[in-house]
Protein backbone atom coordinates (compact mmCIF):
# COMPACT_ATOMS: atom_id res chain seq x y z
CA UNK A 1 0.00 0.00 0.00
CA UNK A 2 1.14 3.22 -0.63
CA UNK A 3 2.76 5.20 2.32
CA UNK A 4 2.81 9.06 1.84
CA UNK A 5 0.57 10.26 -0.61
CA UNK A 6 1.30 13.81 -2.15
CA UNK A 7 -1.98 15.32 -3.32
CA UNK A 8 -0.83 17.88 -5.85
CA UNK A 9 -4.77 19.59 -6.21
CA UNK A 10 -7.04 22.31 -3.90
CA UNK A 11 -9.95 22.72 -2.37
CA UNK A 12 -12.41 20.11 -1.63
CA UNK A 13 -11.49 17.44 -3.32
CA UNK A 14 -7.81 17.81 -2.37
CA UNK A 15 -9.82 17.47 0.93
CA UNK A 16 -11.70 14.43 -0.30
CA UNK A 17 -8.34 12.66 -1.02
CA UNK A 18 -6.74 13.50 2.75
CA UNK A 19 -9.85 12.05 3.87
CA UNK A 20 -9.63 8.96 1.93
CA UNK A 21 -5.86 8.26 2.56
CA UNK A 22 -6.34 8.69 6.65
CA UNK A 23 -9.41 6.39 6.68
CA UNK A 24 -6.65 3.74 4.49
CA UNK A 25 -3.49 5.03 6.95
CA UNK A 26 -1.58 6.55 4.27
CA UNK A 27 -0.01 9.58 5.20
CA UNK A 28 -1.21 12.67 3.12
CA UNK A 29 0.89 16.01 1.80
CA UNK A 30 -1.04 18.67 0.31
CA UNK A 31 0.79 20.46 -2.35
CA UNK A 32 -0.36 24.26 -2.46
CA UNK A 33 0.16 27.38 -3.75
CA UNK A 34 1.18 30.37 -1.59
CA UNK A 35 -2.58 31.67 -1.47
CA UNK A 36 -4.04 28.34 -0.34
CA UNK A 37 -1.62 27.96 2.82
CA UNK A 38 -4.42 28.15 5.24
CA UNK A 39 -6.40 25.77 3.40
CA UNK A 40 -8.59 23.33 5.21
CA UNK A 41 -7.56 20.42 2.95
CA UNK A 42 -3.81 21.58 3.97
CA UNK A 43 -4.53 21.75 7.60
CA UNK A 44 -6.59 18.41 8.00
CA UNK A 45 -3.71 16.46 5.83
CA UNK A 46 -0.35 15.20 7.84
CA UNK A 47 1.53 18.00 6.21
CA UNK A 48 1.77 20.95 3.65
CA UNK A 49 4.40 21.96 0.96
CA UNK A 50 4.16 25.08 -1.01
CA UNK A 51 4.78 24.60 -4.58
CA UNK A 52 4.46 28.50 -5.52
CA UNK A 53 2.91 31.45 -6.07
CA UNK A 54 -1.07 31.97 -6.28
CA UNK A 55 -1.19 32.22 -10.52
CA UNK A 56 -1.78 28.08 -10.86
CA UNK A 57 0.67 28.34 -14.00
CA UNK A 58 3.11 29.12 -11.35
CA UNK A 59 1.73 26.08 -9.08
CA UNK A 60 -0.37 23.71 -9.52
CA UNK A 61 0.46 23.35 -12.95
CA UNK A 62 4.34 23.62 -12.29
CA UNK A 63 4.68 20.08 -12.97
CA UNK A 64 8.58 20.27 -11.80
CA UNK A 65 7.71 22.56 -8.51
CA UNK A 66 5.26 19.55 -7.89
CA UNK A 67 7.49 16.69 -8.72
CA UNK A 68 10.96 18.35 -6.71
CA UNK A 69 7.99 18.78 -3.51
CA UNK A 70 6.80 14.79 -3.62
CA UNK A 71 10.64 13.94 -3.77
CA UNK A 72 10.92 16.37 -0.87
CA UNK A 73 8.58 14.84 0.94
CA UNK A 74 9.43 11.64 0.58
CA UNK A 75 6.32 10.56 -1.06
CA UNK A 76 5.50 7.45 -2.92
CA UNK A 77 2.44 8.26 -4.78
CA UNK A 78 1.18 11.42 -6.31
CA UNK A 79 -2.71 11.86 -6.86
CA UNK A 80 -3.38 14.57 -9.22
CA UNK A 81 -7.51 15.04 -8.41
CA UNK A 82 -9.47 17.27 -11.37
CA UNK A 83 -8.14 19.36 -13.29
CA UNK A 84 -4.85 20.65 -13.59
CA UNK A 85 -2.68 17.63 -14.29
CA UNK A 86 -4.99 15.51 -13.47
CA UNK A 87 -4.98 14.38 -17.31
CA UNK A 88 -1.54 15.56 -18.57
CA UNK A 89 0.27 12.30 -20.00
CA UNK A 90 3.61 14.32 -19.62
CA UNK A 91 2.88 14.61 -15.92
CA UNK A 92 1.93 11.17 -15.43
CA UNK A 93 5.03 10.02 -16.94
CA UNK A 94 7.49 12.31 -15.11
CA UNK A 95 5.53 11.00 -12.15
CA UNK A 96 6.11 7.14 -12.95
CA UNK A 97 10.16 8.14 -14.05
CA UNK A 98 10.73 9.69 -10.75
CA UNK A 99 9.78 6.30 -9.21
CA UNK A 100 6.43 6.96 -7.63
CA UNK A 101 3.18 5.97 -8.39
CA UNK A 102 0.87 7.98 -10.32
CA UNK A 103 -3.03 7.34 -8.64
CA UNK A 104 -4.42 6.83 -12.59
CA UNK A 105 -3.80 4.97 -15.88
CA UNK A 106 -0.60 4.97 -17.26
CA UNK A 107 0.21 7.86 -19.58
CA UNK A 108 -0.31 5.93 -22.17
CA UNK A 109 -4.10 5.53 -21.65
CA UNK A 110 -4.61 9.04 -20.91
CA UNK A 111 -2.88 10.53 -24.42
CA UNK A 112 -5.33 7.57 -26.02
CA UNK A 113 -8.37 8.90 -24.36
CA UNK A 114 -7.46 12.35 -23.88
CA UNK A 115 -6.88 12.68 -27.90
CA UNK A 116 -10.61 13.08 -29.24
CA UNK A 117 -10.00 11.18 -32.65
CA UNK A 118 -8.46 8.57 -30.89
CA UNK A 119 -10.77 8.40 -28.50
CA UNK A 120 -13.43 8.20 -30.80
CA UNK A 121 -11.36 5.10 -32.89
CA UNK A 122 -10.62 3.04 -29.77
CA UNK A 123 -14.52 3.18 -29.02
CA UNK A 124 -15.58 2.48 -32.83
CA UNK A 125 -12.59 -0.47 -32.23
CA UNK A 126 -14.28 -1.65 -29.41
CA UNK A 127 -17.93 -2.12 -30.99
CA UNK A 128 -19.24 1.08 -28.91
CA UNK A 129 -21.57 3.70 -30.97
CA UNK A 130 -19.67 6.91 -31.44
CA UNK A 131 -21.75 9.91 -32.70
CA UNK A 132 -22.20 9.13 -36.78
CA UNK A 133 -20.33 10.90 -38.60
CA UNK A 134 -18.11 11.91 -41.97
CA UNK A 135 -14.79 10.16 -41.81
CA UNK A 136 -12.96 12.92 -42.71
CA UNK A 137 -13.75 16.64 -44.26
CA UNK A 138 -15.52 16.68 -47.75
CA UNK A 139 -16.28 18.95 -50.77
CA UNK A 140 -17.15 17.19 -53.39
CA UNK A 141 -21.36 17.28 -53.32
CA UNK A 142 -22.02 14.03 -54.67
CA UNK A 143 -19.91 12.47 -52.12
CA UNK A 144 -21.51 13.99 -49.33
CA UNK A 145 -24.93 13.36 -49.93
CA UNK A 146 -24.30 9.67 -49.67
CA UNK A 147 -21.99 10.45 -46.46
CA UNK A 148 -25.74 11.93 -45.07
CA UNK A 149 -27.72 9.39 -46.71
CA UNK A 150 -25.24 6.95 -44.23
CA UNK A 151 -25.09 8.90 -41.79
CA UNK A 152 -28.82 10.38 -41.23
CA UNK A 153 -31.00 12.90 -40.35
CA UNK A 154 -31.39 15.47 -39.18
CA UNK A 155 -27.69 16.13 -39.12
CA UNK A 156 -25.43 19.08 -39.00
CA UNK A 157 -23.45 20.34 -41.38
CA UNK A 158 -20.20 21.44 -39.93
CA UNK A 159 -17.38 24.25 -41.96
CA UNK A 160 -14.22 22.52 -41.64
CA UNK A 161 -12.50 25.72 -41.10
CA UNK A 162 -15.14 26.95 -38.67
CA UNK A 163 -15.08 26.48 -34.84
CA UNK A 164 -16.90 27.79 -31.82
CA UNK A 165 -20.33 27.32 -33.68
CA UNK A 166 -19.73 29.39 -36.65
CA UNK A 167 -20.72 28.00 -39.95
CA UNK A 168 -22.77 25.14 -38.65
CA UNK A 169 -26.38 23.84 -40.31
CA UNK A 170 -28.96 21.38 -39.26
CA UNK A 171 -30.55 19.75 -42.11
CA UNK A 172 -34.29 18.15 -41.05
CA UNK A 173 -34.19 15.56 -43.93
CA UNK A 174 -32.30 14.56 -46.88
CA UNK A 175 -34.53 16.32 -49.73
CA UNK A 176 -33.52 19.66 -47.84
CA UNK A 177 -29.14 18.50 -48.02
CA UNK A 178 -28.57 19.36 -51.42
CA UNK A 179 -29.99 22.89 -51.13
CA UNK A 180 -28.05 23.57 -47.45
CA UNK A 181 -24.93 21.71 -48.65
CA UNK A 182 -24.57 24.48 -51.24
CA UNK A 183 -25.76 27.53 -49.22
CA UNK A 184 -23.07 25.91 -46.61
CA UNK A 185 -20.40 25.96 -48.70
CA UNK A 186 -20.92 29.20 -50.29
CA UNK A 187 -20.92 30.74 -46.81
CA UNK A 188 -17.30 28.48 -46.19
CA UNK A 189 -16.13 29.87 -49.22
CA UNK A 190 -16.77 33.34 -48.59
CA UNK A 191 -16.09 33.19 -45.03
CA UNK A 192 -13.06 31.15 -44.68
CA UNK A 193 -12.13 30.81 -48.19
CA UNK A 194 -12.36 26.53 -47.70
CA UNK A 195 -15.55 25.31 -48.80
CA UNK A 196 -14.43 21.79 -47.20
CA UNK A 197 -17.42 20.54 -44.50
CA UNK A 198 -17.75 17.60 -41.54
CA UNK A 199 -21.06 15.97 -41.46
CA UNK A 200 -22.56 14.88 -37.63
CA UNK A 201 -25.75 13.58 -36.64
CA UNK A 202 -27.52 16.08 -34.91
CA UNK A 203 -29.22 14.86 -31.94
CA UNK A 204 -31.85 17.32 -31.23
CA UNK A 205 -32.93 16.58 -27.55
CA UNK A 206 -29.45 15.06 -26.28
CA UNK A 207 -28.73 14.03 -22.73
CA UNK A 208 -25.34 14.20 -20.89
CA UNK A 209 -25.10 10.72 -19.58
CA UNK A 210 -21.87 9.02 -18.69
CA UNK A 211 -20.74 5.75 -16.50
CA UNK A 212 -18.63 5.59 -13.75
CA UNK A 213 -15.96 2.67 -14.40
CA UNK A 214 -13.26 1.17 -11.74
CA UNK A 215 -10.43 -1.40 -13.29
CA UNK A 216 -7.36 -2.89 -11.77
CA UNK A 217 -5.62 -3.38 -15.69
CA UNK A 218 -7.35 -6.61 -16.03
CA UNK A 219 -11.00 -6.22 -15.11
CA UNK A 220 -13.66 -3.06 -15.60
CA UNK A 221 -16.36 -2.90 -13.44
CA UNK A 222 -19.43 -0.33 -14.19
CA UNK A 223 -20.88 1.80 -10.87
CA UNK A 224 -23.61 2.52 -13.52
CA UNK A 225 -24.69 6.29 -14.62
CA UNK A 226 -25.16 9.78 -13.91
CA UNK A 227 -27.23 12.42 -15.24
CA UNK A 228 -25.28 15.24 -15.80
CA UNK A 229 -27.62 17.37 -18.98
CA UNK A 230 -28.06 20.71 -16.40
CA UNK A 231 -24.92 22.14 -18.17
CA UNK A 232 -24.36 26.06 -18.76
CA UNK A 233 -21.68 26.90 -21.09
CA UNK A 234 -20.78 22.81 -21.33
CA UNK A 235 -20.30 23.40 -17.17
CA UNK A 236 -22.34 21.31 -15.49
CA UNK A 237 -24.59 22.28 -12.39
CA UNK A 238 -26.97 19.33 -11.00
CA UNK A 239 -26.08 15.74 -11.63
CA UNK A 240 -28.16 12.72 -10.32
CA UNK A 241 -27.59 9.03 -9.79
CA UNK A 242 -29.04 7.33 -11.80
CA UNK A 243 -30.29 8.53 -14.91
CA UNK A 244 -34.40 8.86 -14.89
CA UNK A 245 -33.68 8.24 -19.00
CA UNK A 246 -33.11 4.86 -18.89
CA UNK A 247 -34.74 1.74 -18.50
CA UNK A 248 -32.65 -1.50 -17.36
CA UNK A 249 -32.32 -2.43 -20.81
CA UNK A 250 -30.65 0.54 -21.71
CA UNK A 251 -28.84 1.12 -18.44
CA UNK A 252 -27.44 -2.73 -18.93
CA UNK A 253 -26.76 -1.73 -23.03
CA UNK A 254 -24.80 1.43 -21.68
CA UNK A 255 -23.08 -0.10 -18.48
CA UNK A 256 -21.65 -3.02 -20.42
CA UNK A 257 -20.69 -0.53 -23.45
CA UNK A 258 -18.55 1.00 -20.87
CA UNK A 259 -17.04 -2.03 -19.28
CA UNK A 260 -15.83 -3.10 -22.88
CA UNK A 261 -14.04 0.09 -23.87
CA UNK A 262 -12.31 0.55 -20.54
CA UNK A 263 -11.20 -2.86 -20.45
CA UNK A 264 -10.47 -2.69 -24.19
CA UNK A 265 -8.06 -0.06 -23.05
CA UNK A 266 -6.82 -1.84 -20.48
CA UNK A 267 -8.31 0.91 -17.62
CA UNK A 268 -6.58 1.36 -14.26
CA UNK A 269 -8.06 3.67 -11.87
CA UNK A 270 -11.47 5.83 -11.52
CA UNK A 271 -12.74 6.69 -15.08
CA UNK A 272 -15.84 8.17 -16.69
CA UNK A 273 -16.79 7.43 -19.93
CA UNK A 274 -19.56 10.09 -21.42
CA UNK A 275 -22.51 9.73 -23.80
CA UNK A 276 -24.66 11.81 -25.55
CA UNK A 277 -28.19 9.83 -25.36
CA UNK A 278 -31.42 10.49 -27.89
CA UNK A 279 -33.82 10.23 -25.47
CA UNK A 280 -36.04 9.81 -28.44
CA UNK A 281 -34.27 7.25 -30.41
CA UNK A 282 -33.29 5.20 -27.22
CA UNK A 283 -29.79 5.60 -28.87
CA UNK A 284 -26.06 6.32 -27.08
CA UNK A 285 -23.16 7.95 -28.54
CA UNK A 286 -19.86 7.49 -26.74
CA UNK A 287 -17.81 10.89 -26.97
CA UNK A 288 -14.84 11.12 -24.82
CA UNK A 289 -13.39 9.63 -21.43
CA UNK A 290 -12.37 11.24 -18.90
CA UNK A 291 -9.50 9.47 -16.95
CA UNK A 292 -9.87 10.81 -13.44
CA UNK A 293 -12.08 11.46 -10.49
CA UNK A 294 -14.68 13.36 -11.29
CA UNK A 295 -16.34 16.69 -9.44
CA UNK A 296 -19.71 14.95 -9.26
CA UNK A 297 -18.16 11.20 -7.79
CA UNK A 298 -19.96 11.59 -4.59
CA UNK A 299 -23.48 10.60 -6.36
CA UNK A 300 -21.90 7.28 -7.46
CA UNK A 301 -20.59 6.74 -3.97
CA UNK A 302 -23.90 7.19 -2.27
CA UNK A 303 -25.71 4.90 -4.85
CA UNK A 304 -23.49 2.08 -4.59
CA UNK A 305 -21.86 2.70 -1.19
CA UNK A 306 -18.55 2.14 -2.85
CA UNK A 307 -15.63 4.62 -1.53
CA UNK A 308 -13.89 5.73 -5.52
CA UNK A 309 -11.07 7.77 -3.97
CA UNK A 310 -10.14 5.02 -1.61
CA UNK A 311 -10.42 2.47 -4.53
CA UNK A 312 -8.03 4.22 -6.54
CA UNK A 313 -5.72 4.34 -4.02
CA UNK A 314 -6.19 0.77 -3.69
CA UNK A 315 -5.90 -0.06 -6.98
CA UNK A 316 -2.71 2.42 -7.55
CA UNK A 317 -1.20 0.26 -4.95
CA UNK A 318 -1.27 -2.82 -7.07
CA UNK A 319 -4.20 -3.92 -5.32
CA UNK A 320 -6.89 -5.99 -7.30
CA UNK A 321 -10.35 -5.07 -7.75
CA UNK A 322 -12.73 -6.11 -4.41
CA UNK A 323 -15.98 -6.87 -6.32
CA UNK A 324 -17.57 -8.85 -8.80
CA UNK A 325 -19.74 -6.85 -11.42
CA UNK A 326 -22.46 -8.83 -9.61
CA UNK A 327 -22.10 -7.17 -6.53
CA UNK A 328 -22.39 -4.04 -7.19
CA UNK A 329 -25.75 -2.44 -7.04
CA UNK A 330 -27.73 1.02 -7.28
CA UNK A 331 -29.87 1.11 -4.09
CA UNK A 332 -32.24 4.87 -3.98
CA UNK A 333 -31.40 8.22 -5.62
CA UNK A 334 -28.85 10.13 -5.18
CA UNK A 335 -28.55 14.41 -6.21
CA UNK A 336 -25.29 16.91 -6.62
CA UNK A 337 -25.63 20.94 -6.30
CA UNK A 338 -22.61 22.52 -6.93
CA UNK A 339 -22.79 25.93 -5.28
CA UNK A 340 -20.29 27.79 -7.15
CA UNK A 341 -19.21 31.80 -6.21
CA UNK A 342 -21.14 32.81 -8.84
CA UNK A 343 -24.16 35.27 -8.76
CA UNK A 344 -26.81 34.05 -11.66
CA UNK A 345 -28.38 37.58 -11.61
CA UNK A 346 -25.19 39.27 -12.66
CA UNK A 347 -24.60 36.28 -15.87
CA UNK A 348 -22.56 33.82 -13.06
CA UNK A 349 -19.99 36.69 -12.92
CA UNK A 350 -17.61 35.05 -10.00
CA UNK A 351 -18.10 36.20 -6.48
CA UNK A 352 -15.34 35.93 -4.13
CA UNK A 353 -15.44 36.88 -0.90
CA UNK A 354 -14.98 35.94 2.63
CA UNK A 355 -17.29 33.48 4.56
CA UNK A 356 -19.37 35.54 7.04
CA UNK A 357 -21.72 33.31 8.38
CA UNK A 358 -21.87 28.97 7.48
CA UNK A 359 -24.54 26.76 8.32
CA UNK A 360 -24.10 23.25 6.84
CA UNK A 361 -27.69 21.57 6.44
CA UNK A 362 -27.49 17.96 8.20
CA UNK A 363 -29.50 14.92 8.65
CA UNK A 364 -30.33 12.12 6.65
CA UNK A 365 -29.02 11.42 3.41
CA UNK A 366 -26.93 14.61 3.20
CA UNK A 367 -23.09 14.93 2.28
CA UNK A 368 -21.06 18.02 2.10
CA UNK A 369 -17.87 18.06 0.36
CA UNK A 370 -16.14 21.29 0.35
CA UNK A 371 -13.97 23.15 1.76
CA UNK A 372 -14.97 26.25 3.28
CA UNK A 373 -15.08 27.48 6.92
CA UNK A 374 -16.11 30.50 8.71
CA UNK A 375 -13.71 32.92 8.52
CA UNK A 376 -12.20 31.56 5.04
CA UNK A 377 -11.31 34.20 2.43
CA UNK A 378 -11.81 32.70 -1.01
CA UNK A 379 -8.40 33.48 -3.12
CA UNK A 380 -10.16 34.63 -6.63
CA UNK A 381 -7.40 32.22 -8.63
CA UNK A 382 -9.35 29.48 -9.32
CA UNK A 383 -12.09 28.02 -10.03
CA UNK A 384 -15.26 29.03 -8.71
CA UNK A 385 -16.90 25.87 -7.19
CA UNK A 386 -17.13 26.09 -3.10
CA UNK A 387 -19.47 23.59 -2.06
CA UNK A 388 -21.34 20.03 -3.21
CA UNK A 389 -24.31 19.31 -1.65
CA UNK A 390 -24.80 16.06 -2.39
CA UNK A 391 -28.80 14.25 -1.11
CA UNK A 392 -29.41 10.64 -1.05
CA UNK A 393 -33.13 9.15 -0.62
CA UNK A 394 -35.06 5.82 -1.29
CA UNK A 395 -35.97 7.37 -4.55
CA UNK A 396 -35.72 10.68 -6.71
CA UNK A 397 -39.15 12.65 -5.69
CA UNK A 398 -37.57 11.70 -1.94
CA UNK A 399 -34.27 13.06 -3.15
CA UNK A 400 -35.41 16.51 -4.80
CA UNK A 401 -37.48 16.98 -1.36
CA UNK A 402 -34.49 16.03 0.57
CA UNK A 403 -32.78 18.68 -1.63
CA UNK A 404 -35.18 21.05 -1.27
CA UNK A 405 -34.97 20.70 2.89
CA UNK A 406 -31.25 20.99 2.65
CA UNK A 407 -30.97 24.22 0.71
CA UNK A 408 -33.54 25.38 3.24
CA UNK A 409 -31.08 24.60 5.88
CA UNK A 410 -27.65 25.94 4.24
CA UNK A 411 -26.94 29.44 5.04
CA UNK A 412 -24.19 31.62 3.23
CA UNK A 413 -23.08 35.00 4.17
CA UNK A 414 -20.06 36.79 2.38
CA UNK A 415 -20.70 36.29 -1.06
CA UNK A 416 -23.53 35.25 -3.49
CA UNK A 417 -23.85 31.49 -4.86
CA UNK A 418 -25.67 29.10 -7.09
CA UNK A 419 -27.45 27.91 -4.01
CA UNK A 420 -31.17 30.19 -4.79
CA UNK A 421 -30.82 29.18 -8.39
CA UNK A 422 -31.17 25.40 -7.30
CA UNK A 423 -33.92 26.04 -5.07
CA UNK A 424 -35.46 27.50 -7.95
CA UNK A 425 -34.87 24.58 -10.25
CA UNK A 426 -35.95 22.17 -8.16
CA UNK A 427 -39.58 23.97 -8.09
CA UNK A 428 -39.11 23.75 -11.66
CA UNK A 429 -41.89 20.85 -13.26
CA UNK A 430 -39.99 20.22 -15.61
CA UNK A 431 -37.49 18.82 -13.73
CA UNK A 432 -39.57 17.10 -11.72
CA UNK A 433 -40.86 15.59 -13.90
CA UNK A 434 -37.15 14.90 -15.50
CA UNK A 435 -37.61 16.26 -18.78
CA UNK A 436 -34.34 17.73 -19.41
CA UNK A 437 -31.70 18.02 -21.99
CA UNK A 438 -28.26 19.50 -22.35
CA UNK A 439 -29.91 22.51 -23.33
CA UNK A 440 -32.49 22.80 -20.78
CA UNK A 441 -30.70 24.57 -18.12
CA UNK A 442 -29.74 27.77 -20.54
CA UNK A 443 -33.32 27.55 -22.10
CA UNK A 444 -34.51 28.00 -18.52
CA UNK A 445 -31.95 30.32 -17.37
CA UNK A 446 -33.15 32.39 -20.63
CA UNK A 447 -37.16 32.19 -19.63
CA UNK A 448 -36.57 32.96 -16.12
CA UNK A 449 -34.33 35.68 -15.01
CA UNK A 450 -32.78 35.41 -11.99
CA UNK A 451 -33.58 38.00 -9.22
CA UNK A 452 -30.91 40.14 -7.14
CA UNK A 453 -29.80 38.57 -4.47
CA UNK A 454 -30.03 40.66 -1.42
CA UNK A 455 -27.69 39.29 0.76
CA UNK A 456 -24.49 40.13 -1.47
CA UNK A 457 -21.60 42.86 -0.51
CA UNK A 458 -22.29 44.66 -4.65
CA UNK A 459 -18.71 45.02 -6.67
CA UNK A 460 -18.93 47.17 -9.78
CA UNK A 461 -19.46 45.18 -12.25
CA UNK A 462 -16.85 45.02 -15.17
CA UNK A 463 -16.65 46.99 -18.33
CA UNK A 464 -17.40 43.76 -20.14
CA UNK A 465 -16.86 39.78 -19.68
CA UNK A 466 -14.12 39.54 -22.60
CA UNK A 467 -13.99 35.54 -22.66
CA UNK A 468 -14.47 32.44 -20.50
CA UNK A 469 -12.08 29.56 -20.08
CA UNK A 470 -12.68 26.12 -20.54
CA UNK A 471 -13.28 23.95 -17.46
CA UNK B 1 -8.45 80.10 -14.76
CA UNK B 2 -6.31 78.10 -17.11
CA UNK B 3 -8.02 74.37 -17.11
CA UNK B 4 -5.35 72.17 -15.73
CA UNK B 5 -5.34 68.18 -16.45
CA UNK B 6 -6.61 66.37 -13.77
CA UNK B 7 -5.01 62.69 -13.09
CA UNK B 8 -7.28 59.97 -12.39
CA UNK B 9 -6.33 56.61 -11.16
CA UNK B 10 -8.20 53.15 -12.52
CA UNK B 11 -8.33 50.96 -10.03
CA UNK B 12 -9.25 46.98 -9.79
CA UNK B 13 -13.19 46.29 -9.55
CA UNK B 14 -12.05 43.28 -8.27
CA UNK B 15 -9.51 40.92 -6.70
CA UNK B 16 -7.79 38.79 -9.29
CA UNK B 17 -4.76 38.49 -11.68
CA UNK B 18 -3.61 41.19 -14.15
CA UNK B 19 -2.87 41.05 -17.37
CA UNK B 20 -1.33 43.58 -19.25
CA UNK B 21 -1.22 42.38 -22.71
CA UNK B 22 -3.74 39.83 -24.58
CA UNK B 23 -1.29 36.96 -24.57
CA UNK B 24 2.44 36.31 -23.72
CA UNK B 25 3.57 36.56 -26.60
CA UNK B 26 1.48 39.41 -27.98
CA UNK B 27 2.14 43.59 -27.23
CA UNK B 28 0.52 45.39 -24.17
CA UNK B 29 -2.65 46.60 -24.39
CA UNK B 30 -1.45 50.30 -24.00
CA UNK B 31 1.94 51.84 -22.93
CA UNK B 32 2.74 54.98 -20.79
CA UNK B 33 2.18 58.28 -22.64
CA UNK B 34 -0.56 56.48 -25.33
CA UNK B 35 -3.41 58.27 -26.03
CA UNK B 36 -6.86 56.30 -24.77
CA UNK B 37 -10.10 57.15 -25.13
CA UNK B 38 -12.66 55.62 -23.20
CA UNK B 39 -13.62 52.55 -24.91
CA UNK B 40 -9.71 51.66 -24.89
CA UNK B 41 -8.87 48.29 -23.42
CA UNK B 42 -5.78 48.94 -20.85
CA UNK B 43 -5.82 45.03 -19.68
CA UNK B 44 -7.42 42.31 -18.20
CA UNK B 45 -8.68 40.75 -14.91
CA UNK B 46 -8.79 37.24 -14.61
CA UNK B 47 -10.97 36.35 -11.62
CA UNK B 48 -11.76 32.29 -10.49
CA UNK B 49 -11.22 31.64 -14.46
CA UNK B 50 -13.11 34.42 -15.84
CA UNK B 51 -11.82 37.17 -18.05
CA UNK B 52 -12.68 40.31 -17.94
CA UNK B 53 -11.49 43.52 -20.45
CA UNK B 54 -10.81 46.51 -18.27
CA UNK B 55 -11.05 49.52 -19.83
CA UNK B 56 -9.96 53.70 -19.15
CA UNK B 57 -13.41 54.64 -18.69
CA UNK B 58 -11.86 58.40 -19.88
CA UNK B 59 -10.22 59.66 -22.49
CA UNK B 60 -6.73 60.60 -21.55
CA UNK B 61 -3.26 59.32 -21.72
CA UNK B 62 -1.75 56.78 -19.37
CA UNK B 63 0.25 58.11 -17.21
CA UNK B 64 2.12 55.08 -15.94
CA UNK B 65 1.01 51.13 -15.25
CA UNK B 66 1.42 50.78 -11.68
CA UNK B 67 1.84 46.77 -11.71
CA UNK B 68 3.28 44.01 -13.48
CA UNK B 69 2.13 42.50 -15.90
CA UNK B 70 0.49 39.05 -13.93
CA UNK B 71 0.63 40.46 -10.76
CA UNK B 72 -1.88 39.39 -8.00
CA UNK B 73 -4.00 42.39 -7.33
CA UNK B 74 -6.44 43.36 -4.78
CA UNK B 75 -10.15 45.11 -5.62
CA UNK B 76 -9.66 48.75 -5.38
CA UNK B 77 -5.41 48.99 -6.15
CA UNK B 78 -4.21 51.21 -8.54
CA UNK B 79 -3.31 49.91 -11.62
CA UNK B 80 -2.67 52.80 -14.15
CA UNK B 81 -2.89 56.58 -13.99
CA UNK B 82 -4.64 58.31 -16.38
CA UNK B 83 -4.49 62.25 -17.20
CA UNK B 84 -7.71 63.34 -18.50
CA UNK B 85 -7.52 66.36 -20.82
CA UNK B 86 -9.41 69.01 -19.49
Amino acid sequence: MIKRLLIANRGEIALRIVRAARELGIESVVAHSEADADSLAVSQADAGVCIGPAQATKSYLNAAAILQAARECDADAVHPGYGFLSENAAFARAVVEAGMVFVGPDAAIIERMGDKAMARQTAVDAGVPVVPGSPGAVSEPARAAAMAAEIGFPLLIKAAAGGGGRGIRVVENADEFDRQLQAAQAEARAAFGDDRVYLERFIEHARHIEVQVLGDGERVVHLFERECSLQRRRQKLFEECPSPALDEAAREALCHSAVRLAEHVGYVGAGTLEYLFDSHSGEFFFIEMNTRIQVEHPITEAVTGIDLVREMLRVASGERLRFAQSQIQCRGWAVEMRINAEDPARDFFPSPGTVARLIWPTGPGIRIDSALFEGYRMPPFYDSLVAKLVVWDDNRAAALARAARALNEFVLDGFTTTAALHQRLLETPALRAAEIDIGFLERWLADAPQPVASSSAPVSAPASAAQETAP
Amino acid sequence: MSQQPSQHTIQAPFPGVFYRRPAPDQAPFVEPGQRVEADTVIGLIEVMKQFCELKAEAAGTIVSIEVEDEAVVEAGQPLAILETAP
